[in-house]
């Protein structure tokens, strides 16, 4: 099952409100989107830190064989 | 469960370098773990590869052992350094190195330099 750009988008607003956040569907096919989300939350944090908290904003959506995400390429950073 | 967990924490005990992925080094089955395994092989780094299709309660359970949803999953001496883009990013801005100096990995710095060169 395929996600729409936008259902992503809500799912990482909603635990980053503030955040800077542009999703691109790299395949066309609503499986492979590339998330890059800028939030002052993630200074100080590594980027394993930051990237989980994206992942827990996704909610399961990208767990295994069930996931409706195959494939969601992340970058996260604070502001500069 | 524990008994997964018991097997994934001597893996990772037994090897400086252990990718979890998806397929081989040698035949990936998958997009993103053929990616970093590339960059582990044309650095040179001498890694095990575990291969998670093999193996559905390692492919499970090294998920909530890392607490991170996607595979491939490297760790180096023991402590998980990331996914696919966590370890392409570090790869292209020079951590990747300090990482494996920091670790005492031996690695070859002349094709880490080419890869940065041929993505600059």
């Amino acid at each position: 099952m395929a996600m729409e750009a936008h259902d992503i988008e809500a799912l990482i607003r909603a635990a980053f409100p503030d955040a800077q956040i542009t999703i691109t569907d790299l395949a066309g096919d609503g499986n492979h989107y590339s998330a890059e989300v800028i939030d002052e939350s993630f200074r100080g944090q590594n980027r394993v830190q930051q990237q989980r908290a994206v992942y827990t904003a996704l909610q399961g959506k990208m767990d295994g064989a069930a996931g409706e995400l195959h494939a969601l390429a992340l970058t996260t950073k604070a502001p500069d | 469960m524990s008994d997964v967990k018991a097997d994934i924490q001597k893996t990772i005990d037994d090897s400086d370098v252990v990718l979890f992925m998806k397929g081989t080094k040698e035949m990936p089955q998958c997009g993103f773990s053929s990616r970093v395994a590339g960059v582990l092989n044309y650095m040179n780094i001498d890694f095990r590869d575990v291969n998670v299709l093999a193996d559905e309660g390692i492919r499970q359970g090294i998920k909530e052992f890392s607490d991170w949803p996607t595979i491939p999953q490297l760790y180096v001496k023991g402590e998980f350094v990331g996914g696919c883009d966590i370890i392409t990013e570090m790869a292209l801005s020079g951590e990747l190195d300090q990482l494996l100096d920091q670790k005492s990995v031996a690695y070859d710095k002349e094709a880490a330099d080419k890869i940065r060169e041929a993505n600059a």
